[in-house]
């Protein structure tokens, strides 16, 4: 088992191998603040990790860990007050997209990466036909109104809505939650982007529902062969549906690997907080994560050393020092200064 | 979209049927007697009397209430008292003076607020935005006739580009258009500022909305978003607002109409009633009214073609 400096460690396990191809997505360093009244808020610091092509990487962490955060970062649509203060975010082979001019990284939204929201009722306009927002979405290409239309029913027919053509010229409230669900994947991969983000598609699905269209988008994810972003409050989702999963504190990685290696051997107190405070863990269904017990420090003035040290129950005074990443197992990484003794 | 429609005319013929009877409580309850005051001083008890019947005024409340309404429905608002000619015919006469005025003060509210107002949400809290809103709650707080009375003063007798009286030669589609300028800017500058408030404030909320970031997230081009995505939406109010707005501007055109010296309701009302000519005053006042609730079904008709979700409510 080998230290590693922080803020390099998924690359040293994932990319630099001269022959695995470049990951579809690869997050270096990156650190995003807001501009607050109250000061700089710092919500993610030396976030980095890889997505590799063709598989499924989670994301898992409570509210306010920034999540959203880092898609926005992605996505190029940080509110107007955030700002990437450091790192690197690489699609494919490119360079550095937080780089690129608004008008590029908007070529990129919808082409390139696409991205499921949280909720499905408030995530198409209402007041516009479906038929007419995929069509819109398609406005790059040149085909004609009716080839699109006709992509679009095809699409539908994919992610098994019934009546497609018809269903183009109604509206999202003629749709139900899971069904617009539906709709909103068939838009995401209609361009057969590279990268798909999906913000917790499923949390405001009732179980049925969501274990189906988990099944729809792992079924259409292999058929597409894209990598995808996946975010859930539910562990047992993650652990159904991801290859591999990455948990955030408090706008850092804590802790990343193999779903398997994780979940068999969690190695950082607070996914042990997480996975211990869930007895049946992927069984039993529940939408949150579940709680532990404090709260996450204040992100304008971060902890000097680790982040988690004020709720963490094996906490040393070392741990107020800066704090280094380690490699549980080859690919498994864990940023607590006393790994080796929590799984040991 | 039938169904809708269907039950917004009814509620307009509701209430003009509410407007009607108070109009007729208000002449019921007027005190003097219509018959006197129609014959003037000299008139006997005989002749009073006479014509009271034939005015059915003995008949009993609810059969006068019937013949007011079913001649109303059937266009007979009675004669004027003066020169003896249908109220409708006068006031038919009159209306589309006044109505060419409303509609060019829309024009200006429509024609400026919108933008403004959009203008303002997108660069929201910048120099522009602060600007426009000062400017427009400057002209929600000026009185209209103050505006009037200034715009009078420095574009037709100071500057004489614009003519300061009357509506224009008749016949002459440019010099009327030159006569409306004026007063329409008189009745619609407080109101553009009311629209770009509205918008903007509407805009605002729509842009946070999460098909917008949908919209964002797949690349769509920002001022698509603006113009086709968000404006559908945030001009829903607006489009309600304009609605009661046509009754603000009716009654504004009373005294534009006075300060201009143009033709029109506002100037036939208000005659009317220093005149006590009763009999027009409650006509005009009667087709005013319909006007005003058939603006405001054609309002939600409007809001029923742009908002599937209004539609749908209905059926
Ligand atoms: N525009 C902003 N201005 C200031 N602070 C912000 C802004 N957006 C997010 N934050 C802060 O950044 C932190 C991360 O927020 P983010 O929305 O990314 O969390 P999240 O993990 O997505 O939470 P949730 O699970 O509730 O969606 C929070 O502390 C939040 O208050
Ligand atoms: S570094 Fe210290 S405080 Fe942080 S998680 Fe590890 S033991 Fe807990
Ligand atoms: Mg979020």
């Amino acid at each position: 088992m080998s230290s590693i400096r922080g803020s390099r460690g998924a690359e040293m396990t994932m990319t630099t191998d001269q022959n695995t191809p470049a990951p579809a997505l690869d997050i270096d360093a990156l650190s995003v603040s807001f501009a607050t009244d109250g000061g700089t808020l710092h919500a993610l610091k030396d976030v980095s990790f890889s997505v590799p092509k063709g598989r499924i990487t989670g994301i898992v962490g409570e509210s306010g860990c920034g999540k959203s955060t880092l898609i926005n970062a992605i996505l190029g649509l940080l509110a107007d007050n955030g700002e990437v203060t450091g790192g690197a975010i690489r699609l494919g082979e490119s360079a550095d997209i937080t780089k690129l001019t608004p008008r590029q990284m908007r070529d990129l939204r919808g082409l390139q990466i696409s991205t499921v929201f949280q909720d499905p009722m408030g995530a198409l306009n209402p007041v516009l036909s479906v038929g007419k927002q995929m069509r819109d979405i398609q406005y790059r290409s040149n085909l004609s109104k009716r080839e699109k239309d006709a992509r679009s029913v095809e699409m539908l027919r994919q992610v098994r809505i019934p009546d497609p053509e018809k269903r183009l010229t109604q509206y999202p409230h003629e749709f139900s939650g899971g069904m617009k669900q539906r709709v909103a994947i068939a838009m995401a991969l209609m361009m057969r982007p590279q990268l798909l983000i999906a913000d917790e598609p499923t949390t405001a699905l009732d179980a049925t529902l969501e274990v189906a269209t988990i099944e729809l988008l792992k079924e259409l994810q292999q058929e597409i062969g894209c990598a995808v972003l996946f975010i859930s409050h539910h562990l047992g989702v993650i652990a159904e549906l991801c290859d591999d999963m990455i948990v955030m504190y408090a706008g850092e990685v804590v802790e990343q690997g193999s779903v398997r290696q994780i979940f068999r051997n969690p190695s950082h107190p607070y996914t042990r907080a997480l996975l211990d405070c869930d007895p049946a863990r992927l069984h039993e269904r529940v939408k949150h994560l579940p709680t532990i017990p404090g709260t996450l420090p204040d992100l304008r003035n971060r902890p000097k050393g680790c982040v988690f040290q004020a709720r963490c129950a094996l906490a040393k005074p070392e741990c107020g020092q800066p704090v280094t990443s380690v490699e549980v197992t080859p690919g498994h990484i864990a940023r607590c200064i006393r790994t080796n003794e929590v799984t040991a | 979209m039938f169904a809708y429609a269907m039950r917004r005319l009814g509620l307009g013929a509701t209430i003009i049927l509410v407007a009607m009877m108070i109009l007729f409580s208000m002449i019921y309850l007027i005190p003097g007697d219509p018959a006197s005051v129609a014959l003037g001083p000299r008139a006997t008890p005989e002749m009073i009397a006479e014509l009271r019947s034939r005015m059915g005024l003995d008949d009993p409340v609810l059969v006068q209430f019937w013949n007011f309404v079913s001649s109303a429905v059937q266009g007979n608002l009675g004669v004027e008292a003066l020169s003896g000619r249908p109220v409708l015919t006068v006031v038919m006469e009159q209306l589309p003076f006044t109505l060419a005025m409303v509609l060019c003060s829309i024009t200006w509210a429509v024609l400026l607020g919108i933008p403004l107002g959009c203008i303002a949400a997108v660069k929201r809290g910048g120099f522009v935005d602060r600007v426009i809103g000062v400017l427009s709650v400057a002209v929600i707080a000026v009185p209209s006739f103050v505006v009037a009375i200034y715009a009078l003063l420095l574009f037709a007798v100071h500057l004489k580009w614009l003519p300061a009286i009357g509506a224009g030669e008749s016949g002459n589609l440019k010099s009327q258009l030159m006569a409306l300028i004026l007063p329409s800017l008189a009745v619609g500058l407080g109101w553009i500022g009311y629209i770009a408030r509205l918008v903007r404030a509407s805009m605002l909320e729509t842009l946070e909305a999460g098909h917008i970031r949908t919209a964002r997230a797949f690349g769509l081009p920002e001022r698509w978003i603006i113009y086709n995505y968000a404006l559908r939406i945030a001009i829903l109010p607006t489009v309600t607002l304009l609605g009661v707005g046509i009754g603000h501007m009716l009654s504004s055109s009373v005294f534009a109409e006075i300060v201009f010296a143009r033709p029109g309701i506002g100037k036939l009302v208000y005659e009317a009633i220093s005149t006590r000519n009763y009999p027009l005053v409650t006509g005009a006042v009667l087709v005013t009214t319909a006007f005003f609730v058939l603006v405001n079904v054609l309002a939600d008709l409007v809001i029923g073609l742009l908002d599937p979700r209004v539609r749908a409510s209905f059926n």
